[in-house]
C-alpha cells in the first residue's frame, strides 16, 4: 500500500527537478525593488529565450533587507541577492561563506548597477519652505524618517544628514548635534520606508519625508503629483544598490551561467533604462549620459568616502550604545 | 507510576503529549535560551538591561496589563450579553468577537492607525480633546485591547452559558438584590474562567509586534515594544542579543503565567470548585 504511494510521489518529484532544475532563479531582493523587478524580469526572460531558446521562470522574494539577507544565510536558495546596501550581502561571507569576500570584485562598477539617494518630499506649496537639511532641524518642523536601525533607508538618510554637516565645513561634535537636533524632530520611527511613506503620505504626520528618489517618485505616481514635492537638498547620499550570485547556491543548483547573466543584463542598455523607468539613477557611464536629464545633480558622496566604510559606518554611529542610540538616551 | 488510572493508556498518551510538547514548543525555546550561553553573563546583563530595553520592558508589560484589564470588564460585559440576551444579529455579533484572531495583525496595526492618527475617523475627535492615540504609549494599549479581546469572552462564555439564568433567578428569589446576585452567586463562578481569560489576553498582548508596531510610532525610551527591541537587534545580525532579551521576556511572562495559574489554583480550593 505504501509502496503503491510513494512510487508515482518519487516520479513526479524527479520530473518536477527536471523540469525546473535548471530553468529557475530565485531573486532575494529588498522591500521597495518590486516594481524594478516586475519590468526587469520579464525583459530578461525574453532576451535569454531570443538568445538561448531556453525558457525559464525568475522568482521574486521582498522584504526588509537585513531580514531577506539573514533567510539567505539561514538557507534559502537564492541564486541572486540584490539589495540596498553592500553590509546585506557581505554578511553573505561573514555568517556562513556561501560568497567569496571579494564578491564586489566580480562585476562592472563594485556590483553596482544602479543607485539612488535620500531626497525630500514636502507638501504641496512647501509650507514650511524647507529647502536644504538646515532646515530640517529646525523647532517647529517635524521629520518622518525611517529607524536607521531597522531600515536601510533610514541609515542613508541619518549618514546624509551627517555628511552634509562634513562637507560644510563642520566636525565631527558638529554632526553629532545636527544629527541629534534632526531626530528630535522626528515624530515616528517607522520600521521600514514603505512604513514611513505610509505615516507621511497616509496619516498626515510631518513637514518632510526623508526617503530615496525613486520611492519619492512612486508616491507622487500613487498618490497624486498634487499633493506634494520633491526638494532636492544641496548634497546627499549614494544609495548604492548592489547584486551578487550566490556562489554555493548556483553550484548546487547548476544555475551559475543564467545568474551570470541576469546579473550581467542589470548592467546592459536595456537593465539601465528600465531602471530609469523606475526612477533608480542608472551607475553604468554610457546609460548615466542618455538618462542625465531625468536625474537632477546634486552632489552626492559615498558612504566609503565620508565614513570610511560601511562596517565602520555601522559601528560608529548604528551599533548598540552607538551615536545613534546616544541621540535617545536620557 | 504507582498513581492507579481508571482510564487505559495513560503511558502511551503521556508520553505523546510530552513529546508533541517537546517538539512544539521546549525544544524552540530551549534554543532561545542556548543561544544566549555565547554571550558571557555581563554581556547577557549589558544586552537584556540596557536603559531602552528597560523602558521597552516597562511599556510592554505595562501595556499588555493594561490592556488585559480592559478586556477583562468589557470581555466580560460582550459574554453576558451574548449568553442572556435573545437579540437580532446576535449570530453576526457572536462572530465579530472572533476577528482579532482571524485578522493579520498587520492589518488591524495599519487599520487602527488609520483610524486613530489626527486626520482618522476616531483621532480627530479625539485631537480637539488634546487626546493622541496613534504613535504614542496610548496606541500600543488600543492595539493591544484589540487584539486580546476574545481571549476573555470565549473563556466566560461557556461558563456563563452553563451557569444558566436559574440560578440568578433562584437567589433573586431568596431575596438577593442585583449586585449581591453578581457578587456573591456570579462573579465566584466565572471567576476562574475571567483569570484564565485574563492570562491569556495578557500573554498574547506581551508578544504581539505585528500591529503595535503600525501605531506606536515605535520612539526609543517612550514608545518602543519589547519584540521590536528584538527585531532590531536581529536586524544588525545581533542573534545573542536578541535572545538575551528574549529570554529575559520568556522568564517574566513564564514567572506571570505561573503565578497566574498559582493563584487560580489557590482560588479554586477557597470556593472548592473542581473544574
Amino acid at each position: 500500500m505504501l509502496k503503491k504511494l510513494i512510487t508515482p510521489l518519487l516520479i513526479v518529484l524527479l520530473f518536477s527537478r527536471l523540469a525546473f532544475a535548471e530553468t529557475s532563479l530565485l531573486n532575494v531582493s529588498y522591500d521597495v525593488s518590486r516594481e524594478y523587478y516586475k519590468d526587469l524580469n520579464p525583459a530578461f526572460i525574453k532576451y535569454w529565450k531570443a538568445k538561448t531558446g531556453e525558457s525559464i521562470t525568475i522568482n521574486q522574494s521582498h522584504g526588509g533587507s537585513s531580514k531577506q539577507a539573514r533567510s539567505v544565510v539561514d538557507g534559502l536558495a537564492a541564486d541572486v541577492i540584490t539589495m540596498n546596501r553592500s553590509p546585506d550581502i557581505d554578511v553573505l561571507f561573514d555568517k556562513a561563506k556561501l560568497i567569496p569576500k571579494d564578491w564586489q570584485k566580480r562585476l562592472p562598477n563594485a556590483s553596482v548597477p544602479t543607485a539612488s539617494t535620500s531626497v525630500f518630499l514636502v507638501r504641496k506649496g512647501n509650507p514650511k519652505k524647507i529647502k536644504d537639511w538646515d532646515d530640517l532641524v529646525k523647532p517647529d518642523v517635524q521629520v518622518v524618517i525611517p529607524n536607521p536601525k531597522t531600515s536601510g533607508n533610514g541609515k542613508y538618510s541619518y549618514l546624509a544628514a551627517w555628511g552634509y554637516v562634513l562637507k560644510n565645513g563642520g566636525d565631527d561634535a558638529k554632526a553629532k548635534d545636527f544629527v541629534t537636533t534632526l531626530f528630535k524632530n522626528v515624530p515616528v520611527l517607522d520600521t521600514g520606508g514603505r512604513g514611513a511613506t505610509t505615516t507621511f503620505a497616509q496619516r498626515d504626520i510631518g513637514d518632510a519625508l526623508i526617503t530615496f528618489e525613486n520611492e519619492v517618485f512612486l508616491i507622487q505616481k500613487e498618490l497624486g503629483a498634487d499633493k506634494f514635492e520633491v526638494v532636492y537638498p544641496s548634497i546627499s547620499v549614494l544609495a548604492e544598490n548592489p547584486v551578487a550570485l550566490v556562489d554555493k547556491v548556483v553550484d548546487k543548483r547548476k544555475t551559475r551561467a543564467l545568474a551570470q547573466a541576469y546579473l550581467e543584463y542589470h548592467f546592459s542598455e536595456a537593465g539601465q533604462d528600465i531602471a530609469a523607468k523606475h526612477f533608480l539613477r542608472p551607475q553604468v557611464e554610457s546609460a548615466v549620459a542618455k538618462h542625465y536629464e531625468n536625474f537632477k545633480p546634486i552632489k552626492l558622496f559615498k558612504v566609503e568616502d565620508v565614513f570610511g566604510s560601511w562596517s565602520k559606518a555601522e559601528k560608529t554611529h548604528f551599533a548598540d550604545g552607538a551615536i545613534f542610540d546616544q541621540i535617545y538616551a536620557k | 507510576m504507582a498513581q492507579k488510572n481508571s482510564l487505559p493508556g495513560f503511558n502511551l498518551s503521556l508520553g505523546y503529549a510530552l513529546l508533541y510538547l517537546s517538539l512544539i514548543v521546549l525544544i524552540p525555546l530551549s534554543a532561545v535560551f542556548i543561544k544566549t550561553f555565547s554571550l558571557s553573563w555581563a554581556e547577557f546583563v549589558e544586552a537584556a538591561t540596557a536603559p531602552r530595553v528597560m523602558a521597552s520592558y516597562k511599556l510592554t508589560f505595562g501595556a499588555s496589563f493594561i490592556a488585559a484589564l480592559i478586556n477583562v470588564v468589557f470581555g466580560v460585559l460582550t459574554a453576558w450579553v451574548l449568553t442572556r440576551y435573545q437579540f437580532f444579529g446576535k449570530k453576526i455579533i457572536d462572530a465579530f468577537v472572533d476577528f482579532p484572531f482571524a485578522l493579520p495583525t498587520a492589518v488591524a496595526g495599519i487599520a487602527l492607525s488609520a483610524i486613530y492618527a489626527k486626520n482618522g475617523w476616531v483621532g480627530s475627535l479625539l485631537e480637539p480633546l488634546g487626546i493622541t492615540v496613534a504613535y504614542t504609549p496610548l496606541g500600543v494599549i488600543v492595539a493591544l485591547t484589540f487584539i486580546g479581546l476574545p481571549f476573555v469572552v470565549r473563556t466566560v462564555q461557556p461558563v456563563l452559558e452553563d451557569l444558566g439564568a436559574e440560578v440568578e433567578e433562584a437567589a433573586a428569589s431568596l431575596g438577593a438584590n442585583r449586585w449581591q446576585v453578581f457578587y456573591k452567586v456570579i462573579f465566584p463562578a466565572i471567576w476562574p474562567a475571567v483569570i484564565t481569560g485574563f492570562a491569556l489576553a495578557f500573554a498574547r498582548a506581551i508578544g504581539e509586534y505585528g500591529s503595535v508596531i503600525f501605531i506606536a510610532g515605535n520612539m526609543p525610551m517612550v514608545s518602543e515594544i519589547t519584540p521590536l527591541i528584538i527585531i532590531t537587534k536581529l536586524e544588525q545580525y545581533d542573534y545573542a542579543g536578541a535572545t538575551a532579551v528574549a529570554a529575559v521576556m520568556l522568564v517574566i511572562s513564564f514567572i506571570l503565567l505561573f503565578a497566574i495559574n498559582g493563584f487560580q489554583w489557590w482560588n479554586n480550593r477557597r470556593f472548592g470548585y473542581v473544574k
